[in-house]
């Protein structure tokens, strides 16, 4: 119906010129002193791999469409023990809105501190809920178990760096049968320039447990840039039942590289929320593995960018059993000069047959510089499965536009409707209405920017 | 009392000439039909009447309340009371009713005065609660995603639950009883009936004359080949159902009525 008028569209495509410099850190910076023996090795082979690992270039398949050369990785410092007292400290609204309502416990990191709380109930149960560091010197025998059990060090550098640096992280540990009613939250506050944040989340559900848990990273934006390098490791266990939302809102000032993986067993369900809104470039591996007979795993993800921002997601779907079912929707937008690229591929194991694979990803491209790369893939094994993926890249229907004008709805405000419609039914896949909120708000923001 | 003056109205698509001087007058209070074959230009009107950009306006005029809308944006020409019921609505995925209702509605307010706050809340869902009963919908229908998944019945009652909300002066209904079973058409009908009143006016497009059986019209129109060539009171489209289109067209090519 609408004529389109061509479009030229000239990229400058930097050449990376200067080799990324090494960042600065060393051997005496991997924490180990009056650690367990288990994570004494951990770190250090580590930090062998980490070593041992060159730097990704453009010509790394998983890394062609991210340049990392203007990032100043030698200028990266690790926060000192109370770091936050000297920076941006937490919004209240951060936490307020969680607290309002009700929750079973929440985790709060800060450059060089944390704040716990867990209810009485589900520490009765034995449920464990923590930062990393108190985990560390009261759950060694626990961190033996799951520490580096989903995510391998070495699977590359910045896996490798978190598992040898991380400097906090939460610890989430569901003993068997075990069934918690209230969400859990936790937030990873990282604010300050240059500053390098570390860190490392494990989550594990014995058979038969279930739980609700969301995880923030969040920091102000800043001038100079930051640095975070996460590892997410989560094992659902057989019959476990696991709602698991990550939402990123990492000031427009940072380099954000996660590795993330969940295992799924036998009939074991895994509801896998991401949201992103903030940092400069992120980098983020998310692998789904479902490991045992009749598991399942749906991923959904939104995220929205703006400005020169960069997001890059790498998902993988792992059907390594029979019976297997799983089923990814990413949804994104992108206004200004933004630019996202999905990468997802299903993957099924040979005899992991009655597999029900799905992938799809839809973007909404709001500007003429904004960019969206969506590759599916496909890796077929097995016989006896379904397997099918979908990706689009369009703008807002012109017909839904013209249907809500003539409605009185003016022209700008009509798209903005229309976005935050398309992000809706993932948004309320988050649990605490007030963190959602904080998520529809930002979004709003986003879209105050956009004039059409 | 404000009306609907069709001047001569011109409009192309992409080149091809749909409209070829359509002359009507629709008061406030009336409700007027259009009747007519399937390809001469009668959702071409409809949507040309709401300002869809791919219609293109070659000549004529169309005035409301003494205003040429043909300069006017869509949403202007809505804000100024002119409402479309679309015979294919569009659905918008992850708006509720009630969030889309509210912002049209504010829309209005704010286009009153820009520093509107809004509608309240509280004060919205009493209205639209009470536009639900009046037109006998469910109450869960607030909730549900604009048109999304909405069954033919369904896009058509969310249409009139529109109209009923935003209240407007002129009201075209484009082939809204197109694809629904009698029931269907019953209640949509009644809802129509039910908004009926000095202060509207109501357009009637449809191919067929079972809508009229339900909404009763003052005026009936024979639109052909892009203009209306036959204009007469309710007899006509019973006429029409009786004796079809041909003895109309008979008429345009023996030249006995302007063409």
């Amino acid at each position: 119906m609408t004529k389109e008028t061509p479009r030229v569209v000239t990229r400058v495509v930097r050449r990376e010129g200067a080799t990324l410099k090494d960042f600065a850190f060393s051997a005496d910076m991997v924490r180990v002193d009056g650690l367990s023996r288990y994570i004494t090795q951990y770190r250090q082979d580590a930090w062998t791999s980490y070593q041992a690992l060159p730097m990704p270039t453009l010509k790394d398949e998983a890394w062609r469409r991210t340049d990392l050369s203007g990032m100043p990785s030698d200028r990266f410092f690790l926060p000192k023990n109370e770091a936050y007292l000297d920076l941006a400290p937490l919004p209240d609204d951060l936490t307020k809105p969680v607290a309002d309502q009700e929750h079973g416990g929440e985790v709060i990191l800060t450059p060089g501190g944390a704040q716990v709380s867990l209810a009485k109930e589900l520490a009765n149960q034995g449920v464990i809920f923590t930062d990393m560091r108190t985990a560390e010197q009261k759950h060694p025998a626990l961190l033996e178990k799951i520490m580096g059990k989903i995510v391998a060090a070495k699977e590359g550098k910045f896996a490798a760096l978190a598992a040898a640096l991380a400097d906090n992280g939460v610890v989430l540990y569901v003993p068997r049968g075990v069934a918690i009613e209230q969400p859990l939250h936790s937030l990873l506050w990282g604010p300050g320039e240059y500053l390098a944040h570390i860190s490392h989340v494990m989550v594990w559900l014995e058979a038969g447990a279930s739980a609700t848990y969301v995880h923030e990273y969040a920091s102000p934006t800043e001038k100079a840039p930051a640095f975070h390098a996460g590892l997410v490791e989560i094992h659902v266990g057989d019959g476990a039942n696991l709602r698991f939302v990550e939402l990123q809102s990492w000031g427009e000032h940072v380099w954000n590289f996660t590795h993330e993986r969940s295992s799924v067993g036998q009939d074991g369900q895994l509801d896998w929320i991401f949201g992103a809104i903030g940092g400069n470039v992120t980098k983020n591996f998310a692998e789904l593995d479902l490991v045992g007979r009749g598991s399942m795993g749906r991923m959904s993800g939104f995220y929205f960018t703006d400005g020169k921002q960069h997001l890059d997601y790498d998902s993988q779907q792992n059907h390594r059993s029979q019976n297997t079912t799983s089923d990814l929707l990413f949804k994104g937008a992108l206004i200004d000069s933004s630019r996202v690229v999905w990468q997802g591929m299903i993957y099924v194991a040979p005899g992991a047959m009655k597999t029900d694979g799905y992938q799809a990803n839809r973007n909404l491209v709001l500007s003429r510089e904004a960019r969206a790369d969506s590759i599916p893939g496909l890796e077929i094994l097995a016989d006896d499965v379904r397997c099918t993926h979908g990706a689009t890249v369009g703008k807002i229907d012109p017909e839904q536009v013209f249907y809500l004008r003539a409605r009185g709805i003016p022209q700008v405000e009509a798209e903005r409707l229309i976005v935050s419609g398309f992000f809706d039914p993932i948004m309320q896949r988050i649990p605490f209405e007030g963190v959602r909120e904080r998520f529809q708000l930002s979004i709003a923001k986003k879209m105050a920017a956009y004039h059409g | 009392m404000a009306e609907l003056v069709i001047r001569n109205l011109k409009v192309s698509i992409e080149g091809k000439e749909i409209l070829k001087g359509v002359d009507l007058t629709l008061p406030q209070g009336e409700v007027h039909a259009i009747m007519g074959p399937n390809g001469t230009g009668k959702s071409t009107l409809a949507y040309t009447l709401m300002g869809h950009p791919s219609y293109e306006v070659t000549g004529g005029e169309v005035l409301y309340d003494g205003q040429n809308i043909l300069e006017l944006a869509p949403d202007e020409r809505s804000r100024l009371g002119i409402f479309l019921a679309f015979q294919y609505p569009v659905a918008i995925p992850g708006v509720t009713v009630a969030n889309f209702l509210r912002t049209a509605v504010n829309s209005r307010r704010r286009a009153v005065n820009p520093d509107d706050k809004g509608v309240p809340i509280p004060e919205f869902r009493k209205l639209l609660k009470a536009k639900m009963e009046m037109l006998k919908v469910d109450p869960a229908f607030a909730g549900r995603y604009l048109n999304d998944g909405f069954s033919g019945g369904e896009k058509k009652r969310a249409e009139i639950l529109q109209m009923a909300t935003l209240e407007p002066k002129i009201a075209i209904l484009d082939e809204t009883d197109s694809g629904l079973d009698i029931d269907a058409l019953r209640i949509v009908s009644e809802g129509v009936n039910a908004l009926r009143g000095p202060g509207l006016g109501v357009l009637v497009i449809t191919h067929y004359q079972r809508i009229l059986n339900y909404i009763k019209p003052d005026v009936v129109h024979v639109m052909m080949d892009g203009r209306i060539v036959e204009s007469g009171g309710p007899d006509l489209a019973l006429h029409l159902e009786e004796h079809g289109y041909d003895w109309v067209r008979e008429k345009v090519d023996s030249g006995s009525v302007p063409a």
